[in-house]
C-alpha cells in the first residue's frame, strides 16, 4: 500500500496575524511557517503504520501545493520520516485549485489512500479532503480520529455528534482526519534531518485550473470589553451577574 | 433558483441547529427574492419535518430510500446534487459540523460550486456574493467571494439567531433509488454517549484545565455543569493526559464552540485554545494567575484557586436555583 499525506505550510499556531494591502493580503514578515497541525499529526498516524510490517504500507509520500519558498516545510516532513515528497510548483490560489493539482498527483502517482487534515490553520476551510475525493471518484471519510489497516482493509473510527462510528471502506480511498489520529506529532530526530537532505522532492508544474473563490478582504476580530474582576470570596456576585447583567442564566 | 438547505436528523430528530438552518436559508431567499427548501435524508419522526416550516422553509423535501440511514459521502452527495439540479438551487447550505464537512467540499466538486465554510453572518451581498467566514483559526474573519454561478455555504453552529415565522411549509415525499453498489463506507459498529449535553450543542459550557490539578478534582466543576444544563470541556493538555476524554478537547486542535456562556477554570488561554472558544459570547475565566492571557478574552474574571472557587460557584447556582 503507498500513503499519500497532504501538507499545507501554515503560519506558526502563535502567530498574531496581521495584514497589509488595505487588509487585503497577510503581513508574511517574521511569521513562521510550519506544517499545518493536522497533518503533522495525519503524517505520524502514516508513519506508524508503515513502521508496523503488518499493515502492508510500503512508502509514505507528502503533497505539497505551493512556491518553492515552501521546502523548508517539506523537508521538515521528510526529517519527520516521508520517504519521498512531491510539489506543485504554484500559489495555492483557492480550495478547488488545490485539490484539482493534488488530484493530478494522484492520478499520474496512484496511491492507495490520501490522508488530509480536516482543515488547514489559515483558511479554515475544510474543503481540500472532500474536494479530492470527488474529483477522483473515490470514497471518503471524514472526521477520521482512529485509523488501521487490518487484513488489507481501512478500519476507522469517525466523530459522529455525540459518538462514533467504526467503519470499513475499500481502497483507494481519501481519509480526512482530526483530533485522535495520533497522540503526538512525531518530532524529526537528528539522524532524519540528515537524511531528509537527500531525499527526493518532485517539483510538478502545475494544471491550469480555475479559482472558484477569492478573498475579498480580511477584518480583524472585534475588540472585547475588559475583564470585570469579582472578589474570590464572593463568587455569587459573578453568578448574579451572570444573570441580570449579561442575562445568560 | 432556489435555496436549498440540507437538515440532517439525529435518530429522526431535528434540533436547533436545523432551526438555525432553516432560519438562515429562508433569509438567503429573501436576500435572493427566491424560495427556500429544506431537504431532508432518511427516516424521521413524526411531526419532525413540520417544524421546519416554522423557520421559514417554503418547502420541504422528504427523500426516502434504502441505504440512506448510514452517512456514505458518496450516496448523500449525490442525493444532494440531484436534488439542486432539480430545484435549480443557486445557493446550497448545510452545517459546518462533521456531516456538513464531509459533504459540502464534495457538493462543490459535483456541481463546480464555490465553497464558503464557517460561514457566521448572512451574506455581506449578493452581487457580488460575498460570504464572512473564520480565517486563521478565529484570529482574522475572511470576506470570501464566491465566484460561481451555484455557491454552497456551511454555517457555523450557534451563530445564526432563530427567526421564527410561525408558518407552514408543503411537504413534499420523494422515493430516492440508491444503488447497492455505491455504498462504500461500511458500519460496523456505533457508539454513542447518551444523557449528556453535546459540547457542539450547549448554550453554556463549563471547561477545566490544568490548573484544576488532578482529575480527581472534577466533581465540583461537573456538579456545576448539571446544574447549570451546561457540557463540560476541556483544554488539550488535559485530554492527552487522559484526565477527560478527547471529545471534551476544545481549541484550534480539538472542537470549535460558540456558546453563550464560557466557563475557563483554570485554563491559561492560550492562543491555540481561545481559538476555538472566542465565539463565545461571554466568557468567564477563573484563576490563581491574575496576569494569565485567559483574563484578556474574558468579561468576568476571579482571581483565585478553583478547588475553592468552584463549590461557592455550585452553591451560589443552587441558590438562584431554588428561587
Ligand atoms: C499546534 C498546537 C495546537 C494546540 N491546540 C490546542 C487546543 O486545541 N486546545 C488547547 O487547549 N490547547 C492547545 N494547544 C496547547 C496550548 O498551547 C496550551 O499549552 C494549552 O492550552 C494549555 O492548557 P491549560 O491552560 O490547561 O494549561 P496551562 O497553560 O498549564 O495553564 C494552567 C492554568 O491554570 C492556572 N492555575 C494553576 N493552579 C490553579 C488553581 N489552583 N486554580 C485556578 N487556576 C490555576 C495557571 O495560572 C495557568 O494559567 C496547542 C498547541 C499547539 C502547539
Amino acid at each position: 500500500m503507498k500513503i499519500l499525506v497532504c501538507i499545507s505550510n501554515v503560519p506558526d499556531t502563535t502567530t498574531r496575524v496581521r495584514f497589509v494591502d488595505d487588509f487585503k493580503k497577510l503581513d508574511a514578515s517574521g511569521i513562521q511557517w510550519v506544517i499545518n497541525p493536522w497533518d503533522e499529526l495525519s503524517l505520524t498516524r502514516a508513519l506508524e503504520l508503515k513502521d508496523d510490517a503488518s499493515t502492508g504500507v510500503k512508502s509514505v509520500t507528502v503533497a505539497h501545493v505551493g512556491p518553492a519558498s515552501a521546502e523548508p516545510t517539506i523537508r521538515k516532513a521528510l526529517a519527520i520520516g516521508a520517504d519521498d515528497a512531491i510539489r506543485v510548483n504554484a500559489e495555492p490560489a483557492d480550495a478547488y485549485y488545490v485539490a484539482s493539482q493534488l488530484a493530478e498527483v494522484v492520478k499520474t502517482e496512484q496511491f492507495d489512500m490520501i490522508m488530509c487534515g480536516i482543515e488547514s490553520s489559515d483558511h479554515n476551510g475544510s474543503t481540500v479532503g472532500g474536494m479530492l475525493s470527488e474529483l477522483l471518484n473515490f470514497p471518503s471519510v471524514s472526521a477520521v480520529s482512529n485509523l488501521k489497516i487490518e487484513n488489507g482493509q481501512v478500519v476507522i473510527n469517525r466523530e459522529i455528534d455525540g459518538g462514533k462510528e467504526t467503519v470499513l471502506v475499500p481502497t483507494p480511498v481519501v481519509v480526512v482526519v482530526q483530533k485522535g489520529i495520533a497522540k503526538e506529532p512525531r518530532i524529526a530526530a537528528m539522524r532524519g534531518i540528515m537524511m531528509a537532505r537527500t531525499k527526493p522532492i518532485k517539483v510538478l508544474e502545475p494544471l491550469a485550473v480555475d479559482t472558484l473563490t477569492e478573498v475579498a478582504g480580511y477584518e480583524m476580530p472585534q475588540p472585547r470589553a475588559a475583564c470585570k474582576f469579582i472578589d474570590a470570596e464572593n463568587p455569587k456576585q459573578l453568578i448574579d451577574m451572570l444573570q441580570n447583567e449579561a442575562k445568560v442564566l | 433558483m432556489a435555496v436549498l438547505v440540507y437538515t440532517e436528523n439525529w435518530d429522526g430528530k431535528f434540533k436547533k441547529l436545523s432551526f438555525e438552518l432553516a432560519s438562515y436559508a429562508s433569509k438567503v431567499a429573501e436576500m435572493l427574492n427566491t424560495n427556500s427548501v429544506a431537504l431532508s435524508i432518511g427516516k424521521t419522526e413524526a411531526g419532525e419535518l413540520e417544524k421546519l416550516g416554522n423557520y421559514g422553509v417554503n418547502k420541504i423535501i422528504n427523500a426516502q430510500g434504502e441505504g440512506l440511514d448510514k452517512l456514505d459521502n458518496q450516496v448523500f452527495t449525490k442525493v444532494i446534487a440531484d436534488f439542486a439540479r432539480k430545484e435549480g438551487a443557486t445557493v446550497i447550505l448545510l452545517a459546518n459540523n462533521n456531516t456538513g464537512k464531509a459533504l459540502a467540499p464534495r457538493l462543490s466538486v459535483n456541481l463546480k460550486a464555490g465553497i464558503g465554510s464557517g460561514v457566521s453572518k448572512l451574506p455581506l451581498s449578493t452581487s457580488p456574493f460575498v460570504v464572512y467566514k473564520r480565517a486563521y483559526s478565529g484570529n482574522a474573519f475572511a470576506k470570501l467571494q464566491i465566484k460561481t454561478d451555484i455557491r454552497i455555504i456551511t454555517l457555523a453552529q450557534n451563530s445564526f439567531e432563530l427567526i421564527e415565522k410561525n408558518a407552514s411549509a408543503s411537504i413534499e415525499n420523494e422515493t430516492v433509488q440508491v444503488d447497492k453498489s455505491m455504498v462504500k463506507t461500511h458500519v460496523q459498529e456505533v457508539q454513542k454517549q447518551s444523557g449528556k449535553v453535546l459540547l457542539t450543542d450547549a448554550d453554556i459550557v463549563v471547561s477545566g484545565g490544568r490548573g484544576m490539578k488532578s482529575p480527581d478534582n472534577w466533581a465540583p466543576l461537573v456538579e456545576l455543569a448539571d446544574l447549570l444544563g451546561a457540557a463540560t470541556a476541556c483544554s488539550r493538555p488535559v485530554s492527552d493526559e487522559g484526565w477527560r476524554g478527547h471529545e471534551e478537547h476544545t481549541g484550534q486542535t480539538g472542537k470549535i464552540i460558540a456558546p453563550n456562556l464560557y466557563f475557563a477554570i483554570g485554563i491559561s488561554g492560550a492562543t491555540q485554545h481561545l481559538a476555538g472558544v472566542s465565539s463565545s459570547k461571554y466568557i468567564v475565566a477563573v484563576n490563581t494567575d491574575k496576569d494569565a492571557p485567559v483574563f484578556e478574552a474574558a468579561q468576568y474574571g476571579i482571581v483565585g484557586d478553583a478547588q475553592k472557587v468552584l463549590p461557592k460557584l455550585v452553591e451560589a447556582v443552587k441558590e438562584i436555583k431554588s428561587k
